[in-house]
């Protein structure tokens, strides 16, 4: 049905989308900044692939517990930062970020140090990436529109209006924390049984600032606008490869301007609906007729 | 003991260039209650002009740094015009000017890396790389050349800061802008100015960072040193951001010459958690009610 390559650029899409909805929860239905994600990226994709080459454990059963590691770490780091306000919090998921990838660095015997950790069976295949981005989706479409997602939107629009209508805004901040790293930990998962061979140079601070680039480009407050903003940076520079240097200049570019002149991103806080498509179709239609009687 | 001596005073001096660094970002924090994640590429881009102006334009080397510092200081005045009045004027929330800062800075530095190639370049030396023996203590002469020139620039930014007219409205502006506003101050000149100021000052640790090691695209990375630095000396206070960077130098020297220079980063980065949970205000911090 496709090829290699364009099943490869299929998985990159769908991991990166599952890394994404848990940046946009975070950060679009919270408005906490992380710039650690690609840590939680990096400890789900070590913890998997040390636990199926080390352990052989069957490959379902490896990303979960890379997923769950990912989980534990973001609830205790969580519980000692989140009360942190925004630029404390954002530096000290910074700082975690760059001590996971230079502990990895450092711990050779486990990791591999800089050389990387090789021979990881191959898994991820594009039905399965696709499955899991799918079932990613539905679950945090869920997880925002329930009693949860809602308490995580109120904290958004007003921290103290939210407290004092009962919600414990430290307990669901938290949480969002963790499901943004249990996300991460899972599309981490998938991309080392992707790759079969990982770096801890893969999960740099690059990555984290891409995740938060593409969740502001796809819109802060939309899961539908996180899914299409992915899709964009991801086969964007798949079409055109002889721009590809060009690749991040233009993200920053995109970036600054989406905040000057769109500030709530491709999508603001709507989804994409069928329906809205259907009328603002027929809307075209009407108005050129409305011309056409005028005239 | 010779040895400690030498790894302090190479750690003093790199504090130093972070020091001239995280000024800018407790400036700029102290006005707008952001940090400006460009700062760093700012820096770099200082660097680079005045690589450019020695390299192709074969000015002399006092000319070329003057005019690195001051393309520096024009580029954070454009950062500044361009994007972050636009958002101040908007009404958007703070937030919104960190993701503009986070944008630009990543333009930048892949602009840099499309411009000029990721490939290190090095400063021309102007003076014999060497070291000076002081009683059997070695010290590099360019570490000694940035500890001085940095000493002498933070002295004037304290004075500018703490004695001058200019001074006065900056402080005015950081401690509530809009009654600064109603007395008369042009609040917008005013922050103009400071970008510029703190644009000259990161232009300045640019070239000097530059002719201590190398200079490349992702240099600007020397500006999350920066920003940890203000951080442990308490953002938007600029003799803790002064502080916290030669504190932060001479632990980044100590860690790599006595345990191991693959856990520098480590150490620093867990000592700014550190510091956030136990005085998360930092060492000289300012406002507590911000923070935590």
């Amino acid at each position: 049905m496709l090829n290699s390559f364009q099943e490869g650029v299929l998985i990159i899409c769908c991991v990166n989308v599952i890394a994404v909805l848990g940046m946009s929860v975070l950060t679009g239905f919270t408005r906490l900044f992380s710039f650690g994600n690609a840590g939680f990226m990096s400890i789900g994709a070590y913890a998997a692939a040390i636990a199926s080459v080390q352990f052989h454990l069957p490959f379902p059963l490896a990303v979960l517990l890379g997923a769950v590691a990912a989980g534990v770490i973001a609830y205790i780091l969580g519980s000692l930062t989140i009360r942190l306000r925004g630029d404390y919090f954002l530096i000290s998921c910074l700082g975690f970020g760059e001590c996971v990838r230079v502990l990895f660095n450092y711990t050779r015997d486990l990791t591999g140090g800089a050389n990387g950790y090789s021979g990881i069976p191959y898994r991820t295949t594009g039905i399965v990436a696709l499955g899991c981005a799918i079932v990613a989706f539905v679950v945090a479409w869920n997880f925002i529109h329930s009693r949860y997602g809602q308490a995580l939107s109120a904290i958004r629009e007003n921290e103290v209006a939210a407290a004092t209508n009962g919600i414990n805004v430290v307990r669901y901040k938290k949480m969002s924390f963790v499901f943004s790293a249990v996300y991460a930990g899972w599309a981490g998962a998938l991309y080392a049984h992707y790759l079969q061979f990982i770096t801890p140079s893969l999960f740099n601070l690059g990555k984290s600032s891409e995740l938060v680039i593409t969740t502001v480009l796809g819109g802060l407050g939309s899961l539908t606008g996180s899914v299409m903003g992915t899709i964009i940076v991801q086969i964007l520079p798949e079409i055109f490869r002889s721009m590809s240097e060009y690749r991040m200049l233009f993200y920053g570019i995109a970036v600054v301007l989406v905040i000057l002149v769109r500030p709530n991103g491709l999508y603001g806080y709507r989804e994409f609906s069928l329906k809205r498509c259907v009328r603002s179709i027929k809307n075209i239609g009407r108005t050129k007729r409305g011309k056409e009687s005028e005239s | 003991m010779k040895i400690l001596i030498q790894q302090m005073i190479t750690g003093i001096s790199i504090g130093s260039v972070y020091a001239l660094i995280a000024s800018g970002y407790a400036l700029v924090y102290s006005l707008l209650d952001f940090s400006n994640w460009a700062h760093g590429e700012v820096c770099m881009l200082g660097a680079y002009v005045c690589f450019m102006a020695t390299t192709v334009g074969t000015l002399p080397y006092w000319l070329s740094c003057v005019i690195g510092i001051g393309g520096a200081a024009l580029i954070s005045l454009f950062n500044e015009k361009l994007a972050y009045r636009t958002i101040r004027n908007n009404g958007s929330p703070n937030m919104f000017l960190m993701i503009a800062a986070m944008g630009l800075s990543t333009t930048y530095q892949n602009l840099a890396n499309v411009v000029w190639g990721s490939k290190f370049k090095q400063l021309p030396k102007i003076f014999a790389v060497g070291t000076i023996n002081i009683n059997g203590v070695f010290i590099g002469t360019t570490d000694m050349v940035c500890l001085v020139v940095a000493a002498v620039m933070l002295v004037v930014l304290l004075l500018i800061i703490n004695k001058t007219k200019f001074g006065l409205h900056v402080r005015a502006v950081a401690c509530s802008g809009r009654t600064a506003g109603l007395l008369g101050i042009k609040i917008d000149r005013v922050i103009a100015a400071v970008f510029m100021l703190a644009g000259a000052l990161a232009g300045l640790a640019g070239i000097m960072y530059g002719m201590k090691y190398n200079i490349y695209p992702t240099m600007g990375n020397v500006g999350i040193k920066a920003f940890i630095a203000s951080v442990i000396g308490g953002l938007g206070s600029v003799p803790g951001a002064i502080a916290g960077a030669v504190l932060l130098g001479l632990i980044e020297t100590v860690v790599s010459g006595y345990i191991s220079s693959g856990l520098r980063d480590l150490i620093s980065f867990s000592l700014l958690i550190l510091i956030l949970l136990i005085r998360p205000s930092g060492l000289f911090g300012v406002d507590v009610q911000e923070k935590a």
